[in-house]
Parts: structure tokens; C-alpha cells; sequence
């Protein structure tokens, strides 16, 4: 029965989703549901996460539909930390199509189903901390877009840019390199904790990978500190960033 | 107790008229105090005085209440009051309670949602001399200002240049605490857009002009320092707005110019905002990453569209104002009944001290607190639902119909009359 708390999620998911689209319109009012779209998404989403750990011998979120499953919660959570501020609330826009389209595609691929069993602690620890990393930069992509488009509005002069309040781009900007910097600490996090505990023998394509996006990451924070590379370029960056992540992760991760 | 307004605004009546009957605040509560203590109709009276509007608030007696604000009215003008008359307006109970709900929402403002009124609502009747209906009256009224001001987004935008450039500056900047500002030109255009920025938290640092000596006046006002123009491009590398307002015939901010500001920056934006006409600033400007640069018609466009959503969110805010306006009348209407609960609480109180000073020598001293208590209790349950009913139905026509049955019922007022 638990299972069928997909199609809660992705229901609640998409009407934000919506809503968020009929508030970039101009139609600000709505904007409140679309909060609450993300919160009655995010509770039956949780649900359905408990009644999966509680069903599974061990990690139910191994696979990489199971994977899906759990990044997308671990992305909703983090908006809602901004998002119920009205002026972050177009995050929003970006993520929940986002997410309601990883649960449906972790649904495709069995990754919503109860007893799914999976392995010990140790790789919990290592998966949870990766996603949670990955997460970070997802949310960090999605607070990057918001800023290209207010600076694009404001760079075009929009006479609508005061009607609809976004943050300021400095607001923006910080806290998509605080997104960033969450994230590699996870991420830094999640490896050590693969390398140490997996007892991993040899650096593999997958372990490779997760480095190399590490290092990444953490050379966009280097030239925003050392080269005053902000604004616009460190956001196109992290756009940039996300789709090299989305394309190659999992085709090393999961191609098997 | 009936409430009347007299007055006159921005709507019908032009500066001319409306500076006869202007007063300053410490004058309007004089004047209500005076109204409210003078023999006559008035028991209440507030008086609200804006550069838009002069208005009465009486509250008192029917007897010619309207007639007394009226001639209140038309003596602060003086001489020549007649003029007056067709600009003057007249309201009075529920329509003079929605008119200044309306007023302290900023619906009936030069500028829908302008911030100032709601202020001098409060004023005004902290100044005058309220009463029970006056008091409850404006506390309603201010109520619903900021009802309308917190649940819609009417007083959110900017209306005016100045205003919008700050606004602007808050968009690209998380907060204009200790910003800096570089003020090119020392016009009147200049000024008023600084006090704005500085009034969010900006400082003025410098202020760059033709003249130094016009420089340094305007630069004291600021404590900013003062420069010519042609030393601007030193100053550029600490600016995070510039706003420019020369007479020049020509451009004084180029890409050049600001080339080595924007450097030293290190990628931090800046905005310059272009009021002069012609135009200051270069447009190729604006091309430069993390430069923003508006002039007088992007400005213009930024403060139209604000209005436009101004005007629609007023429509959400005369829906509140709406709704306190019918609880106004609610409360307004169970005032009819009062007089009828009143009397029927005192009746049954009667009847049970008499019961109980009857009983008082049969009692034994520890029992009568308790029977006291109990007795209270007793009435209290019994009369709360009849209460609870005639105030409800107070709201509707049958609330005085309602009233006199229980007045029959009971024999309220009987042995008066007998």
C-alpha cells in the first residue's frame, strides 16, 4: 500500500511545479499553494521512505532507481529550507520538475518498491553522503538559474522585475557557493568514508568520477575566492557543473 | 451615538483649497479636543490633516451632528469658506467608517498603497479626542491599513524614480547597509534619490560635480566628500551604486572610465543609475558583466508597471477593507441590543441577591460563599446562550424585534414605567 504514496508525491510535486510557472506569469497570488504542493509532496515522499527503510533488510536505496528515489527527497528537503520564503520560492520552478521527475523515474526502475534489500551500514553511510553531496549541487544549479534569470531581467531592464520580487543576485550568488561548499564537505565526506570502510582496492571509473567532480566543484569555489570569478560566470559554471554530473554519473555508477 | 464625517481631498479639491483647511498635528488635536469638549452634538472627535485631505471625525448625539461637523469644517478655512463647498464631502455612520478604512488602507490615495497613511491615521487619532465609538472606529481602521499592507502587495513597490532606483539597488544587493554611493551631478534629481538610497542604509561617499563648491554643499548634507568630475574615475573603484545627474551635453561615464573600477571589483556588481537627460552614461556600459546601468525611461517603465500592480493589488485590499467594514457594522448592530442584555443581567442579578439576603440568616456562615458562587454560576449559564442569540441576531433585522420580546418577556423596565 505504501508504494502507492508515489503518485501522492509526484502529483504534489507537479502542481508546485505548475503553480511556480503561473507565478513567474505574474500570477503571484498562487504561489502559496505551490509551497504547500511542495510540502504535502514532500511528507507523502517521506512516508513512502519510511515504510521502505522499515520494510528493507539494510539499504533499500542502492540501486540507482532506489538512488533516485532518495536524491530527490534529500533535494526537496533542502529547498524547503529556503523555499518557504516567498522571494526563494521560484527555486522552486527548477527543482520540483526535477523531482517529481526522478521519482517517476525511480518508480520506473522498481526503485519505490518495498523490501528491496541492500547492503550494510557502511555503504549507507558512503550512498546517503554522496547523494546528500549531490543534492548540495543540484540545489546550488537551481539557486544559479534563478540568478541568470534575475540578472538577465535586470540586464534587459524589465519593467516586471520589481513586481515580481526575486532575491537580490548578491543573495543568490552566496548562496549558491554555500550550496557548493555544503556539498563538497558531503561529498569529501562520502568518499572518505567509501575509501575507509568499503575497503576499496584500485581507483575504478565510479571512484574516479566522484573525485573528478569533486575537483570540480572545488576549483569553482577556488576562482570565485582567488580569480573574483562570481555573478553570472560562477552560476553558468554550476549550470555547467550539473549537466557534466547528470550525463557521466550515471553512466559509471549505474551503466552495470 | 451616530458617526459623521466632513471633509475634503485630493479628489475634488485642488492644493489651493485644501492648504486653507490644512493643520499640523499638535493643531488638529487641539482642534478635536475642542470639538469633543464644547457644549453641543459632538461627544468624539478626531481630526486627520494630510497634504491630501483635511477630514472630521464626530461622534454623538443626532441632533445636527453632520450640521456641527460641517461648520467645523468651514471654519478652518476663514474667510471665503464657500468656496469650499462643492469640494467638501459628508458622510456619515457606516459609510463614514468605510471611507476612512479605505483611507488608512491607501485605497483612496493619490498613490494606491502609499506608505504614509496609515502613520497618520494613527496619529490623528492618538492626537484627538476618541471615544467608545471614535476609539473602536479607528482602531478598526487602522487594523485593516495593516491588513492591506501585510496580506497584499500593495505598498511593496516603488512609486516614483527615486524610490524605484532604490529598489533596484536592493535587487542586485542583499541589503544597502553601508553600500557605498557615488553621486555624479549635485541637482535636485541627484538629492532626492540619494536621501532615498541613504534611508535604506546606503552612505554617501562621494559627490562629484562641475562645480566643487556645489560639490561640497550637497556633500555636507551627506558627510560624503566632494570631488570635481574630473577626478570621478579615481572614486568609481568604491562605488556600489553611481547615480548620475549632470547638465553635461554629452557622456561622462565611458567603458573606459570605468574599466579600472570594475576590475579592481573582482567580479562584485554595480549599478548606475542615469537621470540625467541627455543621458550620462554610455549604454555600451551596460554590456560590461556585472555592470547595471537604467536610465530615465527604464526607470519610468520600472515605476508604470509597479503602479499597474499597485492598482491590481488594490482590488484584493478593498476586499479587506470590506470585510472590517462589515464587522464595523456587526459590532455597531449589537450595540442596539446591549441595552436589553444590560437590563436582563441587572434583573436576574436582582432577583438572586434578593433570594440570597433572604436566605442570608438561615445559612451558616461557610455555606453562603458557596451558594454565592453557585447562584452566579447558575445565572451566568442560563443567560449566556440567550446572550450569545441576541447578539447574533442583532446583525440581522430581527435584532431589535429580538430585544423587545425579551424586554416583554421579562418585564424589563416595568417597574420604571410604573
Amino acid at each position: 500500500m505504501a508504494e502507492l504514496l508515489v503518485w501522492p508525491t509526484v502529483i504534489a510535486y507537479g502542481e508546485a511545479a505548475l503553480v511556480y510557472a503561473g507565478e513567474l506569469r505574474g500570477h503571484a497570488r498562487y504561489g502559496r499553494l505551490g509551497i504547500w504542493g511542495v510540502r504535502v509532496g514532500w511528507l507523502a515522499q517521506t512516508g513512502l521512505l519510511t515504510a521502505q527503510a522499515l520494510s528493507a533488510e539494510g539499504f533499500p536505496w542502492g540501486t540507482w532507481a532506489g538512488a533516485l528515489n532518495l536524491l530527490s527527497w534529500l533535494v526537496v528537503s533542502g529547498y524547503l529550507v529556503w523555499g518557504c520564503r516567498p522571494r526563494y520560492r521560484l527555486v522552486g520552478l527548477v527543482l520540483m520538475p526535477l523531482a517529481a521527475g526522478l521519482v517517476v523515474l525511480a518508480w520506473a526502475g522498481g526503485g519505490t518498491a518495498l523490501d528491496a534489500n541492500g547492503d550494510g551500514v557502511a555503504l549507507a553511510t558512503h550512498a546517503g553522503l554522496m547523494l546528500a553531496g549531490l543534492a548540495s549541487f543540484t540545489l546550488a544549479a537551481a539557486v544559479a538559474a534563478l540568478y541568470v534569470f534575475e540578472e538577465r531581467r535586470l540586464k534587459r531592464r524589465d519593467t516586471r522585475v520589481l513586481r515580481l520580487r526575486l532575491p537580490s543576485l548578491e543573495a543568490l550568488d552566496r548562496l549558491a557557493a554555500r550550496a557548493v561548499l555544503a556539498g563538497l564537505v558531503l561529498l569529501s565526506a562520502g568518499i572518505v568514508v567509501g575509501l575507509v570502510w568499503l575497503h576499496v582496492n584500485g581507483l575504478d571509473a565510479a571512484m574516479t568520477v566522484a573525485v573528478l567532480i569533486w575537483a570540480l566543484y572545488a576549483l569553482a569555489l577556488v576562482v570565485r575566492w582567488e580569480a573574483g570569478v562570481r555573478g553570472r560566470r560562477f552560476a553558468r559554471l554550476l549550470l555547467a557543473g550539473l549537466v557534466l554530473v547528470v550525463a557521466v554519473l550515471p553512466l559509471t555508477h549505474f551503466a552495470a | 451615538m451616530r458617526l459623521a464625517l466632513a471633509g475634503v481631498s485630493h479628489h475634488r479639491a485642488p492644493l489651493e483649497l485644501r492648504e486653507r483647511v490644512a493643520v499640523d498635528l499638535e493643531t488638529a488635536g487641539g482642534l478635536a479636543r475642542e470639538l469633543a469638549a464644547a457644549a453641543g452634538p459632538a461627544h468624539e472627535a478626531v481630526v486627520l490633516s494630510t497634504c491630501n485631505r483635511t477630514e472630521l471625525y464626530l461622534a454623538g448625539e443626532d441632533g445636527g451632528l453632520a450640521e456641527h461637523a460641517d461648520r467645523a469644517l468651514f471654519s478652518l478655512a476663514g474667510s471665503g469658506a464657500e468656496a469650499l463647498a462643492p469640494a467638501a464631502y459628508r458622510l456619515a455612520d457606516e459609510s463614514a467608517a468605510l471611507h476612512l478604512f479605505r483611507v488608512a488602507a491607501g485605497l483612496d490615495s493619490m498613490v494606491p498603497g502609499e506608505g504614509e497613511i496609515l502613520g497618520q491615521v494613527r496619529d490623528a487619532f492618538e492626537a484627538g479626542s476618541p471615544g467608545p465609538l471614535l476609539g473602536r472606529t479607528f482602531r478598526m481602521a487602522l487594523r485593516a491599513g495593516r491588513r492591506a499592507r501585510v496580506e497584499t502587495a500593495i505598498g511593496e513597490s516603488p512609486s516614483s524614480v527615486p524610490a524605484a532606483a532604490a529598489a533596484l539597488s536592493e535587487q542586485v544587493f542583499e541589503g544597502l547597509a553601508g553600500r557605498s554611493v557615488v553621486l555624479v551631478g549635485a541637482g535636485r534629481t541627484s538629492e532626492l534619490t540619494a536621501r532615498n538610497l541613504r534611508s535604506r542604509g546606503a552612505r554617501i561617499a562621494v559627490v562629484a560635480n562641475r562645480t566643487l563648491e556645489r560639490a561640497e554643499q550637497l556633500a555636507a548634507s551627506f558627510g560624503a566628500r566632494a570631488i570635481t568630475i574630473d577626478e570621478l574615475a579615481g572614486a568609481l573603484g568604491e562605488a556600489d551604486v553611481v547615480v548620475s545627474s549632470t547638465s553635461a551635453p554629452g557622456i561622462v561615464l565611458t567603458p573606459e572610465a570605468l574599466s579600472p573600477a570594475l576590475r579592481a571589483r573582482r567580479g562584485r556588481p554595480v549599478l548606475i543609475v542615469d537621470l540625467a537627460v541627455p543621458r550620462d552614461v554610455d549604454p555600451a556600459l551596460a554590456s560590461i558583466d556585472g555592470c547595471f546601468v537604467y536610465d530615465v525611461d527604464a526607470l519610468e517603465g520600472v515605476v508604470a508597471a509597479t503602479l499597474e500592480g499597485r492598482r491590481s493589488e488594490a482590488v484584493q485590499a478593498e476586499r479587506i477593507v470590506n470585510e472590517e467594514a462589515e464587522r464595523f457594522r456587526a459590532w455597531r448592530a449589537s450595540l442596539a441590543v446591549v441595552p436589553a442584555i444590560a437590563s436582563l443581567r441587572a434583573k436576574a442579578e436582582e432577583i438572586r441577591s434578593a433570594e440570597l439576603a433572604r436566605m442570608e440568616n438561615r445559612l451558616p456562615e461557610a455555606e453562603r460563599d458557596v451558594v454565592d458562587t453557585v447562584t452566579a454560576q447558575i445565572v451566568n449559564k442560563l443567560l449566556h446562550l440567550p446572550t450569545v442569540r441576541m447578539k447574533e441576531a442583532a446583525v440581522t433585522a430581527d435584532g431589535l424585534l429580538y430585544a423587545d420580546v425579551v424586554r416583554h418577556l421579562f418585564g424589563l423596565g416595568e417597574e420604571e414605567e410604573a
